[in-house]
């Protein structure tokens, strides 16, 4: 298990490999990638997850269902960095012809995804189902969902959420990448989703706010998930949308398009210097 | 022409009801058959799990959900969340059976129905109540006629709509073994038990139920009956000429009567009403043939091979399904038959419309799914 330091650094190499996917494959999701950075990282870094990438299909692991598939350039570069692929598949086939990565997930894509994705709305019914299957079997693996704030406006993200509510799983914790925009603009402009944390308390489950950059909030938030019992756990992650680049922070547009070479160059010069506070630079 | 065949079909005439055309043929809804095999599936495998969305009584899950609780899934009017739960559970291992009505699963939730399952390969089962038009009184909303197209369509699926109550029971235990998505269709109305318990059932096979030289019908669902009929009609069946004349004279008073207010007489006026003296007239035009009955629950995947041996023998065609004509088992038909046997082909089914409320009988009258339009068609090949 790495340190907060450890884990801030491992974020930052993230961040960095995933800008060098998108801009090589030339098309993909760069501001929902890099906003969800450090929530993979802890996850996966953090020792939050129960996993082993040499024993992938080990039963006990905990399972990761994504949701809103378009962000799957982060998930592909952080389970790179976790030797589920090597570093030249992920940084050099993402949305090429014939490769494994997708440019939105194929269930067993690389080994620890469990489902498709890419539509939105669908990844928490398939999580729940497959949290209610093992709660049948008594099993006692955690099974998680990240979601997107947009895919809120799926009828089918409301009806899961109701499902798990009435069934009180606790084995599911959703964490919820409250980024505030979507394609067409900010969430509350396109269909306003507050109160969120109000409307999830409603639905009987538990809602744990964080700020989705803070690793020690994030770890917390996971670790306080698993001892809540008799409810679903939401972790709703304020994130901030290409986090680390300050010209895709906040911006809507970046939504679905990678960086050019020169902006490229740029977005890695800033998460390198940590956005210029420090002068060595770092991988 | 040449056309090439490699199988043996099954020659089934022998497995058929004896006395199928008396009236000491049982009459039983084919979704009695899913709610037996989802209790004997659930006795093989204690993985099989069944999901429902407040319709467990009229899909016949219900014997599963008393006999297996903890293993029934009441999901709420949510068919989207339905598909994505079961795709989860069989992502886990288990062998969901999502029920619920065809129009709202796989129609409602085609989405869910195409990635969540097809694209991801799971193990899901999908039960579609209600299909077709004798769903009856309901109307338009609730008769599912596109449901085989939208699923056949899908890559990794198979699609079954099997003929009568025991083949349904043999299809629901076909499925929980048969490893991936399969979609799987019945009906609301008591239908004729053709088969009998012993009658073979494989996907992919379709079951020569009565052999020919002249023409050959390819049909799913409980029309097989109609088609049955039709070919015993011509074939100078007494017995089963002696069922259309006892089944038109009230029939046609219902349809001849139907001009009530409000009612579309564009479409009444091009509704051929059946009479006995009408069909005795196209069955002397058509005179005695014999006709081939290929009972084809397997419509995905077709058993093309059995489908084109008898094309090619027969050299004509007629498909009869409870579905729009686009997209169904004509179209499955045609598809096979076009590169390999290509024949004259005419479609019994939906004629490219919504339905509407009314008795089934007189639905499937009005829309021109019974065994006269059957042999109306075949006339129509032969001449």
């Amino acid at each position: 298990m790495m340190t907060i330091a450890q884990l801030e650094r491992k974020a930052s190499a993230i961040r960095q490999d995933c800008i060098r996917m998108l801009t090589e494959a030339g098309s993909g999701h760069s501001a929902g990638s890099l906003g969800m950075a450090d929530i993979f990282t802890a996850l996966y870094f953090g020792g939050i997850f129960t996993h082993d990438p040499a024993h992938p299909d080990d039963p006990h692991r905990d399972r990761l269902f994504l949701s809103n598939g378009h962000i799957c350039p982060i998930w592909y570069t952080t389970l790179a960095h976790a030797g589920y692929c090597s570093r030249e598949e992920m940084l050099h086939t993402l949305r090429a012809l014939g490769t494994r990565l997708q440019g939105h997930p194929h269930r067993k894509a690389l080994p620890p995804i469990e489902n498709p994705s890419g539509p939105l709305g669908q990844g928490l019914s398939q999580a729940v189902g497959y949290a209610l299957a093992a709660k049948m079997d008594r099993r006692k693996f955690q099974v998680y969902c990240i979601l997107s704030d947009g895919e809120h406006d799926e009828g089918q993200t409301w009806e899961a959420i109701l499902f798990a509510g009435k069934h009180r799983l606790d084995n599911v914790t959703a964490i919820l990448d409250r980024n505030n925009i979507q394609i067409d603009g900010m969430t509350e402009d396109i269909m306003p989703l507050e109160p969120l944390r109000a409307k999830y308390e409603a639905f009987n489950w538990h809602v744990i706010e964080i700020d989705g950059h803070h690793h020690e909030q994030i770890i917390a938030a996971c670790s306080e998930a698993k001892a809540i019992y008799e409810k679903p756990v939401l972790i709703l992650a304020h994130t901030i949308p290409g986090k680390g680049v300050d010209f895709m922070e906040f911006q809507y547009e970046w939504h679905g398009k990678p960086p050019n070479a020169a902006e490229a160059k740029e977005a890695l010069r800033q998460l390198r210097t940590l956005g210029g506070k420090i002068h060595g630079e770092h991988e | 022409m040449t056309c090439k065949a490699n199988f043996l079909p099954f020659v089934l005439a022998k497995h058929l009801h004896a006395k199928l055309f008396t009236n000491q043929v049982v009459q039983l809804p084919t979704r009695n058959g899913y709610g037996d095999g989802l209790v004997l599936a659930g006795r093989q495998n204690p993985d099989v799990v069944v999901l429902c969305c407040d319709l467990t009584e009229s899909t016949r899950s219900l014997a599963f959900q008393k006999e297996f609780p903890n293993r029934f899934v009441e999901v709420g009017v949510a068919e989207q969340n339905m598909m994505g739960l079961a795709a989860g559970m069989a992502a886990y291992g288990k062998v969901p059976f999502a029920s619920s009505y065809a129009v709202f699963s796989p129609g409602r939730n085609w989405d869910q129905v195409r990635v969540s399952v097809a694209y991801a390969e799971a193990n899901v089962k999908i039960a579609g109540a209600h299909s077709g038009i004798s769903v009856g009184p309901d109307g338009a909303t609730h008769q599912a006629l596109e449901d085989i197209a939208i699923t056949r369509v899908l890559p990794n699926m198979v699609v079954l709509a099997p003929c009568d109550a025991h083949e349904t029971r043999k299809a629901t235990l076909a499925a929980a073994a048969h490893h991936g998505p399969v979609y799987l269709r019945f009906t609301r109305e008591p239908s004729p038990v053709l088969t009998t318990p012993r009658s073979p059932f494989m996907i992919g096979k379709a079951q020569v139920f009565r052999t020919g030289t002249d023409a050959t019908i390819v049909a799913c669902g409980p029309l097989v009956y109609e088609a049955l009929l039709a070919a015993e009609c011509i074939a100078g069946n007494g017995a089963a000429q002696r069922i259309l004349r006892d089944r038109y004279p009230a029939l046609t008073a219902r349809l001849t009567q139907s001009a009530l207010p409000g009612h579309t007489r564009e479409r009444a006026q091009t509704v051929t009403v059946w009479t006995p003296e009408s069909i005795r007239d196209l069955l002397s035009d058509i005179g005695r043939r014999d006709i081939e009955v290929i009972n084809s629950p397997s419509v995905k995947p077709l058993d093309a091979d059995t489908i084109a041996k008898s094309a090619a023998k027969t050299g004509r065609v007629v498909t009869v399904e409870e579905h729009q004509i686009t997209g169904g088992l004509f179209g499955a038909v045609a598809e096979a038959l076009a590169p390999r046997c290509p024949v004259p082909i005419l479609p019994i089914g939906m004629p490219d419309s919504f339905g509407e409320s009314g008795e089934p009988r007189e639905l499937l009258e009005k829309y021109g799914m019974t065994a006269p339009f059957i042999i109306q068609a075949i006339g129509r090949l032969l001449s």
